[in-house]
């Protein structure tokens, strides 16, 4: 997905920011400083509307007839909020709306991936344990670098099981996505020699190549704490796509 | 030279067909919901295209700087298969969402009672979201066809001045016009219209409510014919008024009535840096 020319118009290395109000995470954020966040950035309709659509989605969470009215606000949040706002306002209204896994489950298999961006940011707010990994396990086998990015926040840090973690953050080297997205990465990397030598592998065959060997992957080899790994003998595969 | 190509199945198009877009001037598109040239068998695979026109494709379509929209429905050859038509009952959760800017392709291709009944059901489902309608004319008996297309709208809660009737021609222009509709005219390299006879019609019937586009597909087709219209609008003497107003202000204006045309584009990479490379209304 690398291209050598970074003029407007090729691909560019993949950065999911698209969706949150500028230096707002909205899966690291407490729901009440997200909407007061939120609040001071919308103009007065889309506040209006927002604050409706929160009350409604309280009053009314769950599931009940062809499509609740809280489904509905979320479809709509990015033409009623605009686009750089739209994960926050729809984070928030999947917290009013006491989304658990089940009505996660369906908002995400049945979202644009916008939405299915915002449900993998509420996992963290809404659902203890690991029963939502589904959504994420399924972002990650996606080729939309928001959709990866997504999936490996505060909820994948605190439940992937070692061997999809350390994938998706091979994954993240491939596509471009900075490892700084990756939620406790430092805490997960900590000690992981498997990851390690697979870091050491990855960049043995970017060298053999003759590719350069991505910055975050020296990054993440440092955070492993592993001690000059050596290339291993995994089969080296390359492309997502 | 600005360019939105109003009617273009990416889907079926490379990355280096969005490349030459970009290059070419095209900053926005809408994709219809079509057939895939391979019959669908039900209604779960129109709903993994439809996922797709709202997932991948906008995400492929904004690494090329080009902003995507698309229309949704059941087309016109499938309304004609029983395992496909229970999908109309799945399209208005389909239709409220961000970056569906119309209802369509919808039509008649073989101008049979099943079309009849899904061409109204989805007028309705128009007039129902606040959305206008992308009328496909049909490919044999056209002229006749675009009559039953235009009389099913006039028996319709969908008022005239929101449905777009495409793939006109030279045989079907003159009563479209006088219908009040929009005009939509696809430039292909064998079939429909070319650049010469599309500048003529421009000429004779004048750019108000026409849109040109590329209609490029799976078949013999070309993503470029809309910028290739542009430069023979400019070389025949049109000003460059003109061609933005046929290929940038006219599709804004009839996708604008969904009121969820969305042109800011930026690439992921763009947005990082905390600016876009377009921005809608310029």
């Amino acid at each position: 997905m690398t291209n050598p020319r970074p003029t407007p118009g090729t691909p560019t290395q993949a950065t999911p920011a698209a969706g949150s109000p500028q230096g707002i995470t909205p899966a690291l954020t407490p729901p009440e400083d997200l909407r007061a966040a939120l609040a001071a950035r919308l103009g007065g309709a889309a506040r209006a509307w927002l604050d409706q659509a929160l009350d409604e989605a309280a009053a009314h969470p769950g599931a009940h007839g062809p499509i609740s009215v809280w489904e509905l606000r979320l479809a709509e949040a990015g033409r009623r909020c605009g686009p750089a706002h739209a994960d926050a306002a729809r984070v928030l209204i999947l917290h009013a709306a006491g989304a658990g896994t089940d009505a996660l489950t369906r908002v995400y298999f049945q979202g644009t991936a916008d939405e299915r961006r915002a449900a993998l940011h509420a996992l963290p707010h809404l659902v203890p344990g690991p029963d939502a990994l589904p959504l994420v396990e399924d972002a990650l086998r996606t080729n939309d670098t928001r959709l990866v990015a997504a999936a490996l926040g505060p909820y994948a840090a605190r439940h992937l099981d070692p061997h999809q973690w350390r994938h998706a953050v091979l994954k993240c080297l491939f596509t471009g996505v900075p490892v700084d997205q990756v939620a406790e990465l430092g805490r997960r990397a900590r000690g992981d020699d498997e990851l390690a030598r697979m870091l050491a592998d990855y960049a043995a065959e970017r060298t053999a190549a003759g590719r350069p060997v991505p910055e975050d992957l020296h990054r993440v080899l440092a955070l492993t704490g592993s001690e000059r790994p050596s290339p291993g003998t995994a089969d080296p595969h390359g492309k997502e796509s | 030279m600005r360019i939105f190509d109003p009617h273009i199945h990416m889907t079926s198009r490379t990355t280096d067909d969005y490349e030459a877009m970009h290059a070419a001037g095209v900053r926005a598109v809408v994709e219809p919901s079509f057939w895939l040239g391979q019959p669908r068998t039900s209604p779960d695979s129109f709903r993994d295209y439809f996922d797709s026109l709202l997932g991948w494709e906008p995400f492929r379509a904004a690494q090329y700087g080009i902003a995507h929209h698309c229309t949704i429905a059941l087309n016109p050859k499938e309304a004609n298969d029983p395992r496909c038509t229970p999908v109309l009952d799945e399209l208005p959760r389909y239709l409220v969402k961000d970056r569906v800017v119309a209802v369509g392709e919808i039509g008649y291709d073989s101008m049979t009672p099943a079309e009849d009944n899904a061409l109204a059901a989805q007028l309705q489902l128009a007039a129902d979201h606040g959305l206008p309608a992308l009328v496909h004319t049909p490919h044999r008996d056209k002229l006749a066809g675009l009559r039953r297309t235009l009389d099913a709208v006039r028996e319709s809660a969908l008022p005239v001045d929101r449905v777009l009737v495409d793939h006109l021609n030279e045989t079907t222009v003159k009563e479209a016009k006088d219908s009040g509709a929009w005009l939509g005219f696809s430039v292909y390299p064998d079939t429909k219209m070319d650049e010469a006879r599309m500048v003529a019609i421009l000429r004779e019937y004048g750019p108000d409510q026409v849109l040109v586009n590329s209609a490029a597909d799976w078949g013999r087709s070309d993503p470029l014919k809309t910028r290739k219209v542009g430069d023979l609008m400019l070389a025949e003497g049109f000003t460059e008024d003109d061609v933005d107003r046929v290929l940038w202000r006219n599709p804004v204006a009839f996708y604008g009535l969904s009121g969820r045309l969305d042109l800011d584009v930026s690439s992921p990479d763009a947005t990082h840096e905390g600016n876009s490379i377009l921005r809608g209304g310029e």
